[in-house]
């Protein structure tokens, strides 16, 4: 694991591990920071988004120990030393995930703004209920939002990975 | 990268692939900025390099409604080369042609038809094939195009070879024929978005993806209460606060500056301002009834002079529709970068007009307009005039006042209290029928509260932080009665498709609105006007049917003219397998669930898109929840650029229309906004149980294309409502269609 301090400050009682996409950081932050804000500017990642900094959209979900967890309300402190995978973590645009490359194949965007929750919890979701009826992915599913209602296109594409996890 | 156009084209392919991969450098802007260029000549449009690549230039914005995609198409179809030859720059306010707004179902009317990018493609096709008539010795005619090279038998020759580095130094040809659609081997087809691998990677860069070397980051302060004015800002009460760069006031606009988000955050939270609050709100629980007693600016639509006559010897029906304030509520909260330099401004905006917005940001700024140059960054779905606006205005003032690059996005509640509402209205209905069960004349009477709105060329008070900066919105101007009916123009679908002055056969019509003044920002969402116009004309429609006892298709069929409409209507009625029958359904229980089918359709706009709908739905009668199994969404919008964005677009429109149909409602107390996260204003989530969407469209292979961003959208409250009447004989007429709601209309059936 490479090690890519964002910061030549010395590290001091403030500074907080954060381990993302494989690869550890030392940031100089107030431990009790939401890790969205980490992730985003410190260190410049695209894929989780401020959508309500409530945790009731979904926009800036990672997966952490396999669960889906919204960075928004997460401090730092709580994901000290855990591995924090984002949506740029699981796949490039060369080499989609297969999750990706189920989105990209049903064209299930408009301005895509949500994608990054969609499907970081849907990922979560199915890669433990591959098997789960359109009713149980819409269940799980039930606590994001996609503005632009691409609901059909993108609960399409949730079933599409779903059969491949458990084929 | 440089401000002019003149050097990004010179420096060609990689900066352009440079620009569509969201890998942007910028630097301060430096020497003069140029305007747009102008509208009428080919090289604002199109630029072809020595290498055969196309750029083509549009002042038509990718908002997540698919249009990029079809512009690329439109023009590698008239240049005859494949769809990912052309490169598409659009709404930078510096290289790109000013097209206004990116709004109002306009850009494929604008961009597809006879004029601007249509046209361009179409001379440039021309230009092409004399140049290579020219240079092979060849008549045009015998000459042919494909895959960038111009041929006749063994001579050829290449674009690049033809333009060779330069102009094309010609204006728009209004005589240059484009291709007929049943030609068209690019445009028309189903050729997906290019963003998608990039925005399900993350590595799409949105306006709040925009990082500029030494941006700081701001949060604004929205007054507590609507209306509330600054009396004093207490700086000391956030001194010394990590990374607290400024405290900004200037009028009622108050703002932190800090070197990063979460520490603005805190010192916007902490920071100790005295407001003077403003006048009390109006009862929402009355609020429809007050609208009707305010001063109003009354419009004539349409008057035959003869209605209430007509009326009088007729068999009378009336009915009044409500229908609520309702948000954009953009999945991410709105934001934007500015990097105000002394006299210079560049901007990174998701707003729909970055030429409006270079003006008024120059009204705010106090700079002049060519002296700031606005550039595209697509945002959050805004589905019109959303916080993007507002939000640049807020970072333009944040950024003059430390002199440093800012970039602020919005907290959910202040996008949510303060964004421009689409309309609330209420609509009064009156129609008459005679003994043959047909419509003898229709009055329809609205009143809708109104307050700003986009801020066009130089009204930036027509938005929340231009008003508090101290610019004043749109005055109003109250008058009564209204003057008589100009032209007919059914723009905003005021007008029920049934009169013969539309759509239709009725001859006796009249249609008076009241404009009121609104507490609250009002502005144009997603079928601005128009959704509410038809939800009352089409739920109307289904009662007079009722009273007809006919069936509601075949009863909208016999009062309309226009063949399309007819068609849609019939088509979609196919489609969903009508059986053709009065409603209510008879035989239905009145407790437990009933299923129940309604049909709605429109000429949206009066001339902009055909469109019909049949809903399915099932009512639980004793909880009052209603569930949508199927929409049937039928459209004719002329020629097809893209039947998958079209697709996209149908589908879209009618899950947000029945979001909006279900449970979007903006609330307030006697000060403030109340809906003001997720849990307080009611969207659907993306996991429900979702309808089945069959979107049937319908082609063409002449004459001219239409809007399809808001057809679908525009009639799923009405088809709902008409479905709930069908299943259970109870008619609502209030959206959104709360459980509470369907209970209490289901109480009152007689």
């Amino acid at each position: 694991m490479k090690s890519s301090p964002t910061r030549s400050k010395l590290v001091d009682d403030m500074a907080i591990n954060l381990k993302v996409n494989g690869r550890s950081h030392t940031l100089d932050l107030d431990p009790a920071t939401p890790l969205l804000y980490a992730l985003s500017e410190d260190l410049q990642l695209n894929g989780p988004k401020f959508g309500c900094g409530l945790g009731q959209c979904g926009a800036c979900t990672v997966i952490v120990k396999g669960q889906a967890v919204r960075s928004c309300v997460t401090t730092l402190k709580s994901v000290e030393g855990s591995e924090v995978t984002t949506l740029e973590g699981i796949g490039t645009p060369e080499k989609p995930h297969p999750i990706q490359q189920a989105f990209i194949e049903e064209r299930a965007a408009q301005c895509g703004f949500c994608l990054n929750g969609v499907i970081m919890t849907a990922k979560a979701f199915l890669d433990k209920n591959p098997k789960a009826s359109e009713a149980e992915i819409q269940q799980a599913m039930s606590g994001v939002l996609c503005r632009c209602f691409t609901n059909v296109r993108m609960l399409r594409a949730m079933q599409k990975y779903g059969k491949a996890v458990a084929r | 990268m440089n401000a002019t156009r003149r050097s990004f084209l010179k420096t060609s392919g990689a900066l352009i692939v440079g620009f569509g991969s969201g890998g942007l450098i910028v630097t301060r802007a430096q020497g003069p900025l140029q305007g747009s260029p102008a509208m009428n000549q080919l090289d604002s449009w199109i630029a072809i390099a020595t290498d055969g690549s196309i750029t083509a230039f549009s002042g038509k914005e990718e908002l997540g409604q698919g249009i990029s995609t079809a512009q690329q198409q439109l023009v590698a179809e008239e240049l005859s080369v494949p769809f990912n030859r052309v490169k598409l720059i659009y709404c930078d306010t510096a290289i790109t042609p000013d097209q206004a707004h990116t709004s109002g179902s306009q850009s494929h009317p604008t961009n597809f038809n006879q004029g601007n990018l249509a046209q361009a493609g179409a001379t440039a096709r021309d230009a092409l094939f004399r140049m290579a008539s020219q240079k092979l010795g060849v008549p045009v005619d015998q000459l042919t195009a494909s895959d960038g090279v111009i041929s006749s038998g063994s001579k050829r020759v290449t674009y690049g070879q033809l333009i060779e580095g330069k102009k094309f130094n010609l204006a728009l040809d209004s005589k240059a024929k484009r291709k007929s659609p049943s030609q068209w081997t690019v445009l028309g087809k189903p050729i997906a978005r290019p963003d998608m691998a990039e925005l399900v990677t993350g590595k799409f860069e949105f306006v709040h993806n925009v990082r500029l070397q030494g941006m700081l980051h701001g949060r604004v302060v929205r007054p507590p209460s609507v209306g509330a004015t600054v009396a004093s800002v207490d700086e000391s009460s956030v001194e010394g606060m990590p990374g607290l760069v400024k405290v900004v006031v200037k009028k009622n606009f108050v703002g932190v500056v800090a070197e990063k988000p979460w520490q603005a955050m805190q010192a916007a939270a902490k920071l100790k301002i005295t407001w003077n609050p403003g006048p009390a709100l109006p009862d929402q629980a009355t609020f429809y009834e007050s609208l009707r007693k305010q001063p109003a600016r009354d419009t004539r639509m349409v008057d035959s002079g003869d209605v209430e006559a007509k009326l009088a010897a007729g068999n009378v029906l009336k009915a009044t529709y409500l229908h609520p304030y309702q948000m954009h509520g953009s999945m991410g909260s709105s934001c934007a970068v500015a990097d105000v330099n002394g006299e210079r401004a560049t901007i990174y905006s998701a707003t729909q007009a970055v030429w409006y917005q270079k003006n008024t940001s120059a009204m705010i700024l106090g700079l002049k307009p060519e002296n700031i140059r606005v550039i595209f960054r697509r945002g959050s779905g805004c589905y019109g005039c959303n916080g993007a606006d507002t939000v640049t205005y807020d970072a333009a003032v944040l950024s003059q006042a430390v002199g440093k690059p800012v970039r602020v996005q919005l907290s959910r509640k202040d996008e949510m209290a303060f964004e421009n509402y689409g309309n609330a209205f209420v609509i009064d209905q009156r129609a008459s029928l005679d003994s043959n069960g047909n419509i003898t004349a229709w009055d329809h009477e609205s009143w809708s509260p109104g307050l700003g709105g986009r801020p066009g060329t130089n009204t930036p008070g027509n938005i929340i932080t231009g008003s508090l900066l101290g610019f004043q919105p749109a005055a109003f101007a109250p008058r009564s009665p209204a003057p008589a009916p100009g032209a007919f123009n059914n723009n905003s679908n005021g007008v029920p498709s049934y009169l013969a002055q539309g759509t239709g056969i009725v001859p006796s019509g009249r249609v008076i609105t009241h404009a009121v003044e609104s507490r609250f920002w009002t502005g144009p969402l997603r079928s601005p006007a128009r959704l509410q116009n038809t939800f009352a004309h089409e739920s109307f429609m289904d009662e007079l049917a009722a009273k007809a006892k006919a069936d509601p298709i075949e009863f909208r069929l016999r009062h309309l003219r226009d063949a399309r409409l007819k068609e849609v209507l019939s088509a979609a009625a196919k489609t969903a397998n009508w059986d053709p029958r009065p409603s209510p359904k008879l035989g239905n229980r009145k407790t437990g669930v009933a299923t129940g089918r309604g049909a709605a359709s429109v000429l949206y706009e009066g001339d902009n898109g055909y469109t019909a709908l049949v809903a399915e739905i099932e009512v639980n009668q004793d909880t009052g929840k209603i569930v949508v199994k199927r929409l049937v969404a039928s459209s004719d919008v002329g020629p097809i650029s893209n039947p998958d964005g079209l697709r996209n677009q149908v589908e879209g429109g009618a899950l947000q229309g029945l979001s909006r149909a279900l449970g979007e409602e903006v609330t307030w107390d006697t000060e403030k906004i109340t809906s003001v996260d997720w849990r307080t204003y009611h969207s659907l989530p993306l996991g429900f149980e979702v309808p089945k969407i069959d979107a049937v469209l319908i082609n063409r292979t002449e004459g001219e294309v239409m809007g399809a961003g808001e057809t679908s959208i525009t009639l799923v409250a009405a088809a709902i409502g008409n479905a709930i009447f069908d299943a259970t004989g109870a008619r609502i007429r209030q959206v959104p269609f709360t459980a509470e709601r369907v209970k209490a209309a289901l109480a009152a059936r007689v």
